[in-house]
């Protein structure tokens, strides 16, 4: 119980690392595959510190990955700030899932919000290559439970290192 | 598990909180997006914000520039030595092929002076880099290291080695985006060498296609046509190649006929590309024979001024 006075900046850098992995190109066909990272690390953190990083984390990551992908201003904030509600409104239940149970709702969440970009897109007026956008969705799936774990171990030192100190 | 409201407090959640902010945000980025998609209202926060994290975009380029840099510095002596000979054969012959060209824009400028029209021949070009940034999986979108400090401006055209890659679509301070011809969104308005045919080359979303959709079935078109830029629209300059006719299928009922062509730049192999700037006097004079062209985006650019820094720039 001691997420609330651990520092936010580990947080604030896992984010802009994440973002920065999407970025990161990829050889070949494999580069409309990338794992939403920004997302997944939103909706871990939305999940484990839900008091402290929550709608405006996520709505600020997401406002850094418009930057910095070029897309519309407040598209990636508005998906990822809605899939960080979800998660915040049903964290309770979504901590005691089983993993496999977890990584499914987390896949949902992924396409939840791959849906949202899209139907902005659509409205916008330029929607294009329908299925190949849940792509990165089900490469999500594939390694969350590998980022939990990377994850879950950061955080335990934070919450750690905070308690030694108080 | 389940946490009693008073424990709930305790960690700091509120109750009512996130549904009240949730609706407050959406509407937010509701509010800029539509600013965003309907005109130029937030260039200006996007070019503030994007330079802010331009770094981030240098730490992601970084590694690949590094490896360019290791590759080049770990050659073997022969390797070089070979290179350096093919680059000195390849200049020959390029020299060789110019030479016939002053008389030819001579001659060509002089035709056009006698027929009384103009062309925009491209002024000045300056050497970009792409950096290794995939911005958009689904979109041919890609970052240059120019920016406004080097003058560049939306609108401007982008070529490489072989023919036309793309255009800028947006300035930041120190890069830029552009967009490449092979883009869903992108057009190239192009004519046929052999015959003058003029249309529109579309991007497909695929690196190696274009697609020419508005060509009638009867179209006097066939596979190994060249095209070339029109220079019609404004945006870019005329007779740069831009591909060839690949493929053309006016067997369909259909009352157009589906052809393909090749993009000419390498578009998937490319590094380094030229930011063609318009040139001033030629600008001068279409701009007043003409009509203001709002799409073109060559309105008094900040190019005018820039300074002339010599460095990778070149006349052509």
């Amino acid at each position: 119980m001691s997420a609330r006075h651990a520092p936010l900046w580990p947080v604030w850098l896992m984010l802009l690392l994440a973002a920065m992995l999407e970025l990161l190109p990829l050889p070949g066909g494999l580069s409309r595959l990338g794992p939403p990272w920004t997302a997944m690390v939103v909706i871990y953190w939305a999940l484990m510190w839900p008091g402290r990083v929550a709608i405006g984390t996520a709505w600020l990551a997401g406002l850094l990955l418009d930057v910095l992908q070029g897309s519309l201003l407040g598209q990636h904030a508005l998906s990822l700030s809605v899939t960080s509600y979800l998660v915040l409104r049903f964290h309770l239940q979504m901590r005691i899932f089983p993993l496999w149970q977890l990584t499914m709702t987390v896949f949902c969440l992924l396409l939840l919000e791959a849906f949202l970009r899209l139907w902005i897109d659509g409205v916008a007026g330029d929607a294009r290559a329908g299925l190949m956008r849940f792509a990165p969705a089900v490469t999500g799936l594939m390694v969350w439970p590998l980022l939990m774990a990377l994850l879950d171990r950061s955080r335990e030192r934070l919450e750690r290192r905070e308690s030694r100190f108080t | 598990m389940a946490l009693k409201p008073a424990e709930h407090e305790q960690r700091g959640y509120r109750s009512g909180g996130p549904g009240l902010r949730l609706i407050l945000l959406v509407a937010f980025s509701i509010a800029l997006m539509v600013l965003d998609q309907r005109g130029q209202h937030l260039d200006q926060a996007r070019r503030t914000l994007s330079g802010a994290f331009y770094p981030l975009l240098y730490l992601v380029d970084a590694p690949f520039t590094l490896v360019d840099t290791l590759r080049e510095n770990l050659a073997l002596r022969s390797e070089l030595l070979a290179r350096n000979r093919e680059l000195d054969e390849t200049l020959l012959l390029t020299n060789a092929r110019l030479q016939r060209m002053a008389a030819l824009e001579a001659e060509n400028a002089r035709l056009r002076a006698l027929l009384d029209s103009t062309e925009n021949l491209p002024g000045r070009v300056l050497i970009a880099e792409i950096l290794s940034i995939d911005m958009d999986p689904l979109r041919h979108r890609i970052v240059l290291n120019r920016g406004l400090r080097d003058g560049v401006h939306a609108g401007q055209a982008l070529i490489d080695a072989e023919g036309i890659v793309g255009q800028v679509t947006r300035e930041h301070g120190r890069t830029a985006e552009a967009l490449l011809i092979t883009d869903p969104d992108h057009g190239v308005p192009v004519e046929v060498v052999r015959n003058g045919l003029r249309t529109v080359a579309m991007g497909t979303g695929d690196l190696e296609r274009l697609s020419l959709p508005f060509l009638p079935r009867n179209a006097d078109i066939r596979a190994g046509d060249l095209l070339v830029t029109s220079g019609l629209g404004g945006s870019f300059p005329a007779g740069y190649p831009v591909g060839t006719v690949r493929r053309v299928d006016d067997s369909a009922g259909a009352a157009f006929s589906e052809v393909d062509a090749e993009p000419a730049a390498r578009l998937n192999r490319i590094r380094e590309v030229l930011l063609v700037f318009p040139d001033e006097v030629e600008r001068g004079h279409s701009i007043q024979d003409s009509p203001p062209d709002p799409s073109a985006g060559d309105a008094p650019a900040p190019a005018d001024d820039a300074p002339e820094t010599g460095n990778g720039e070149a006349e052509t």
